[in-house]
């Protein structure tokens, strides 16, 4: 039995981004006790980066919105394939949650009128996100954290979970240790939310911090909790690719927003070469109508440019591989040409884009409002999760709940930028207040104290081997390698059974790992122990992928380039059985009359 | 690709010693990509803090050069590379092993300032009217990415080692940040003088100029809160007045 601390709680949240922090202040405000647990310090979760803003159909600045609108925009960008209860359920509470923020504190930039504004984004027929210049994700997360520290959950800081545990069939809380000192730690609870976020790391060029390894999904799944969707990666059109030490960096959508266009190296708006069928009615014609959208002309249609993230990743992947792209592998995305119809431009990208001016001058030494930025595709979110009921947000293991970008099923195919910092918000509350009735109408079951045994063995190995095994770092990067290049933005099933090869590979030097030093603050052994979330994940990523033989959303088959009406029928769910990973179909749920209307309706 | 030497300071808690470690370095990078392709290749169990890599989250600060700085937002062609570039961790905090220190003070000095209490909402439908010039100078404040930069260049903390009777210059940030809040109907003064320690501070200015979000602590946060304490509490005309009126 190896010698650990224990904590007890009826909740405990793992993961303290925007979903963790929301879940963990509802589930205080009901009374119940509350342990939050967090792979970094309070505060610095990938929500932070999180830039152009929150979708909620207000209606403040354009009032012809409604959740109607934001609901069948939220279905279309995801192909049809989203839980509608959960884009339902979403588009009707984002504003209230987004106008609670507010009540604790939180500071949007104002209309003219004193109300919260709202700015265009992609695939959002109306301007519809609030936000704070380019920061909205700080905003956000700050105001949970400063809120949440005064609602008495108890925080364990730079924390990582190795195990769920489980007895009877039901969560019972979870395994880990404490980054800093190294000690193992057992968190008792009747209820467990998983925010971990997303898999970002699983690729070489991401827009992801490091903790993005996908432990939320890996530990459900390995705990016989099912996973969905999970060959849906969205690859942001815009990182930076230059330097290539920052290759991947995000670069807000919100530029995009403000008026800035992409360009091939030949100077062209290629984005009006290929417009989707689904979105011919709501495009530009011209670039002079494009401009005025973003310009708030409620008579214009938006630019190409701000079509969705999948359709605009591959327009810009086509234009390098056709050898039109920029001098380091991208495309243009230049915002400094709005001087043409604005004076004082310069100031104007300063006060809208405050952070994209600071990152490139900062990291590239160049100046936007001077000259164009390069520009191309980047990891940056998972659709795919742990499948969750739509208004519990409970998964298929009792007592384990998922919230934010682990779970599945609000985005479907492909999300919308600005909905997730609105998932987090609206799913964060909803499994915080589930999260604690169950809790409430259960008992703690017992701790089966092998799961513990073999989860601190299994962490110890690596220090066993010492010297004489393999460093995990080159093991990460060689998998991200692989990722990248087989089961990236374009895929193949010759190429992805190639990767399901390298990861069994990848597997084996894994369990070959060696740790120098001790358990404390040791860079070493965390990411020894983010590998094998990241090998789980991977494999998920690529056998939904292979079965999956269409093209939808995030998914683009080389080998099988359009879309698919039967596949349109399906969501693929992962499953740990005896004999593996297994994937299988399931039938999408079907839209209940009053939805289906709305989808009609807004065609 | 040329070679840099990097002097980075290594212990366990206790003790230390910088140690060189030579490695090669290419255009655009900062000086956390050469931490870690350190700890990759040379030295597997370095203890760095980092997250975003991207100058938005505020973990990976550090004393460059002795500068204290963002190790993700250093660019190495900044530095002179012909020699060393010293890393090593931020002083004003408990080490816990090699790079990395116990902020942890910060958290529970944080849990003591008064939270945010706002007005009655301003519309029937329970949402507030603000115009952006109100909110501008607070978002500046809002800015802050706790990286703890300036707690730990500021001579209260760093020299003088009075964590128990100033909370420094972020959470002087903070407060500011509340009290200038449009909405905001608590009073913080009484604290602020008593138990926070403003009057510590006494405008050196060397926190507004490391902080890399470029908010100016001094001038637009401290500098006000001091005055409105002064004003409560040090005017001479309002203390004739009291001793009067005794009231």
């Amino acid at each position: 039995m190896p010698e650990y601390r224990e904590y007890t709680y009826d909740v405990l949240i793992v993961g303290a981004g925007g979903a963790g922090l929301r879940a963990a202040i509802e589930a205080a405000a009901s009374g119940v006790t509350v342990g939050v647990v967090t792979k970094s310090l309070l505060g610095k979760a990938h929500t932070v980066m999180a830039e152009g803003g929150v979708a909620a159909a207000m209606a403040n600045v354009d009032d012809r919105d409604n959740w109607k609108v934001h609901f069948s925009d939220t279905m279309r960008g995801g192909q049809y394939l989203n839980n509608c209860r959960m884009a339902e359920l979403h588009a009707r509470e984002a504003p209230d949650r987004v106008r609670e923020l507010e009540s604790w504190g939180a500071l949007f930039d104002r209309t003219k009128d004193g109300k919260i504004l709202q700015r265009n984004f992609g695939g959002h027929r109306y301007p519809r996100l609030a936000h704070v210049g380019d920061r909205t994700g700080l905003e956000m997360i700050r105001t949970l954290q400063d809120h949440g520290i005064h609602q008495g959950m108890e925080v364990h800081m730079e924390c990582t979970i190795l195990t769920l545990l489980t007895s009877g069939g039901r969560i019972t809380g979870a395994f880990g240790y404490d980054r800093e000192r190294g000690h193992f730690m057992l968190w008792k609870a009747k209820a467990v939310v998983l925010c971990t976020g997303g898999i970002g790391r699983a690729f070489k060029i991401s827009s992801n911090s490091w903790e993005y390894t996908g432990d939320g999904h890996s530990l459900a799944y390995h705990a016989g909790a099912e996973l969905m969707d999970m060959e849906f990666v969205q690859f942001h059109p815009t990182g930076m690719v230059w330097p290539p030490s920052v290759a991947g960096i995000l670069v807000t959508e919100g530029v995009r927003g403000e008026g800035g266009v992409l360009r091939n190296s030949e100077g062209r708006r290629f984005m009006f070469d290929d417009i989707p069928d689904l979105y011919k009615n709501q495009t530009a014609d011209s670039e002079e109508e494009g401009w005025r959208y973003t310009q708030g002309d409620k008579n214009a249609r938006r630019p190409p440019e701000l079509l969705t993230r999948d359709h605009v990743a591959r327009c810009i992947n086509r234009e390098v591989k056709a050898g039109r792209g920029s001098p380091h592998g991208g495309v243009f995305l230049d915002i400094a040409w709005i001087k043409q119809h604005i004076p004082t431009a310069e100031e104007h990208i300063k006060k809208k884009l405050p952070s994209m001016y600071h990152q490139f001058k900062q990291l590239a030494d160049i100046d936007i409002t001077k000259v164009p930025m390069e520009v191309g595709p980047t990891t940056h979110y998972m659709m795919g999760g742990v499948r969750v009921d739509g208004d519990t947000q409970m998964s298929t293991l009792p007592g384990l709940f998922a919230a934010g970008e682990c779970a599945a099923g609000l985005h479907g195919a492909n999300r919308l930028g600005g909905n997730s910092l609105s998932d987090l918000l609206v799913f964060g509350k909803r499994a915080g207040q589930y999260a604690a009735e169950f809790a409430r109408a259960h008992s703690a079951e017992s701790i089966d104290a092998a799961q513990i045994d073999a989860a601190a063995a299994r962490s110890m190995e690596a220090f066993n081997r010492g010297a004489k095994g393999e460093r995990p770092y080159q093991i990460q990067y060689d998998l991200q390698e692989k990722m990248q290049e087989l089961v990236g933005i374009v895929r193949m099933e010759s190429e992805m059974k190639q990767a399901l090869e390298v990861i069994e590979k990848l597997h084996v030097r894994e369990a070959n790992v060696g740790i120098d030093g001790n358990r404390q603050y040791n860079n070493g052994w965390h990411t020894a122990m983010d590998l094998r979330h990241l090998l789980t994940v991977s494999e998920a990523i690529t056998r939904a992928a292979i079965l999956r033989q269409e093209s939808r959303g995030a998914q683009f088959r080389e080998d099988f380039q359009s879309k698919d009406p039967e596949w349109g029928k399906y969501n693929l769910v992962i499953k740990k059985t005896d004999s593996g990973m297994a994937v299988e179909k399931r039938p999408v749920p079907e839209l209940p009359v009053e939805l289906k209307q709305i989808v009609e309706e807004m065609k | 690709m040329s070679q840099a030497t990097f002097r980075i300071w290594r212990s366990n808690g206790e003790g230390g010693a910088f140690q060189d470690y030579k490695t090669e370095v290419s255009e655009g990078m900062v000086v956390l990509d050469a931490v870690h392709k350190i700890q990759a290749e040379q030295a597997g169990d370095m203890a760095v803090r980092w997250n975003c890599k991207a100058g938005k989250c505020g973990s990976c600060s550090a004393e460059i050069n002795g500068n204290p700085r963002l190790m993700c937002m250093t660019r190495l062609n900044e530095l002179p590379m012909e020699e060393p570039v010293t890393v090593e961790p931020m002083h004003a905090f408990p080490l816990i092993k090699d790079l990395v220190t116990d902020v942890s003070w910060n958290y529970e000095v944080k849990k003591k300032i008064k939270k945010f209490k706002p007005r009655a909402p301003d519309a029937p439908d329970g949402t507030w009217r603000m115009q952006q010039v109100d909110v501008d100078r607070v978002q500046e404040f809002r800015k802050c990415i706790e990286c703890y930069l300036c707690q730990d260049v500021c001579h209260v903390l760093r020299e003088h080692d009075k964590h128990d009777v100033f909370i420094g210059p972020r959470f002087l940030v903070y407060t500011a940040a509340l009290e200038m809040h449009p909405l905001d109907t608590e009073n913080r003064l009484q604290e602020l003088k008593d138990d926070h320690g403003v009057g510590y501070c006494n405008i050196t200015t060397c926190c507004r100029q490391v902080c890399p979000e470029g908010i100016t602590i001094t001038e637009n946060a401290i500098i006000p809160l001091k005055e409105r304490v002064c004003d409560e509490y040090y005017d001479p005309l309002k203390k004739l007045f009291r001793m009067f009126t005794g009231k």
